[in-house]
């Protein structure tokens, strides 16, 4: 990641206020998101889903939205107040995703928005699952699965 | 009442994980990818602890929505794919209880980044 990106990604985050606004303001619009989550959750089950699969739903509907509110330049605004509360739901990994895809196109479909979309995306994936893969080791050797 | 009640503790218990967030963000100085990163890590640990799971019995979708409930996620989906593969289950059960939100992620994103111009750089 170049230094700009890493400066707009930061900004995007951490706007440039205080705390105690940021600090609620992340509660809030993380606490609204999670909320359209089990809104979500109980109208696919409403519809008969298995609560796994309704939950898997979810996460593609959220993913969905994000990405369309950021193609549309909306969750951007609402990040820069949102802060955490954008980031930290699924919405924040999916925006992660498309963004950088978006914003590097012009440096062509493969290097730049096949490879640039994993900027974000590509360490977390990384982390999440060389982590997984250890506790799968580790409840293996120790039976405790 | 009982359903304002559901709404109301995945509203508070999301609103409190993305809280934390912005405290590390805002004290720390963790950039926005090490927060996502960290979120996911932590929730494999949690989830492998089995100390997530109760949580998202509590609060729903204000566990699973947040990365942490991502974590969570590969954390279940490995000890389940151990049960079935072995030792196999420790590389394939993190992508199959993933699967759907990366795939959605990659594949919207590609429609999105096809069809809308990239925003003025600000």
């Amino acid at each position: 990641m170049t230094n700009k990106d890493y400066e707009q990604l930061n900004k995007k985050a951490s706007p440039p206020s205080k705390s105690y606004i940021n600090i609620p303001y992340a509660f809030l619009i993380g606490g609204i998101i999670c909320t359209l989550g089990e809104f979500l959750s109980n109208t696919y089950q409403g519809m008969g889903m298995e609560q796994d699969t309704a939950g898997a739903v979810v996460s593609v509907t959220l993913v969905f939205l994000s990405a369309l509110l950021t193609g549309l330049k909306i969750y951007d605004k609402i990040a820069k107040h949102g802060g955490a509360g954008t980031l930290v739901p699924i919405t924040g990994f999916a925006n992660a995703v498309v963004s950088p895809a978006l914003e590097f196109k012009s440096e062509g479909m493969i290097l730049g928005l096949g490879a640039k979309m994993f900027v974000i995306a590509g360490p977390v994936i990384v982390y999440g699952i060389s982590a997984s893969i250890v506790y799968g080791i580790i409840i293996f050797l120790f039976k405790l699965y | 009442m009982e359903l304002f009640l559901e709404y109301l503790k995945a509203f508070v218990v999301g609103g409190a994980i993305c809280a934390i967030g912005q405290v590390l963000i805002d004290y720390t100085k963790l950039t926005p990818a090490r927060i996502l990163v960290s979120f996911v890590v932590a929730g494999v640990i949690l989830g492998g602890l089995g100390v997530y799971q109760p949580l998202i019995e509590f609060a729903g979708a204000g566990a699973t929505v947040p990365l942490t409930g991502f974590g969570s996620l590969l954390a279940k989906g490995v000890k389940t794919a151990v049960q079935e593969k072995g030792l196999l289950g420790a590389l394939t059960g993190g992508f199959t209880a993933s699967s759907a939100g990366i795939g959605a992620a990659v594949f919207f994103g590609l429609l999105v980044a096809l069809i809308f111009k990239p925003g003025d750089k600000a």
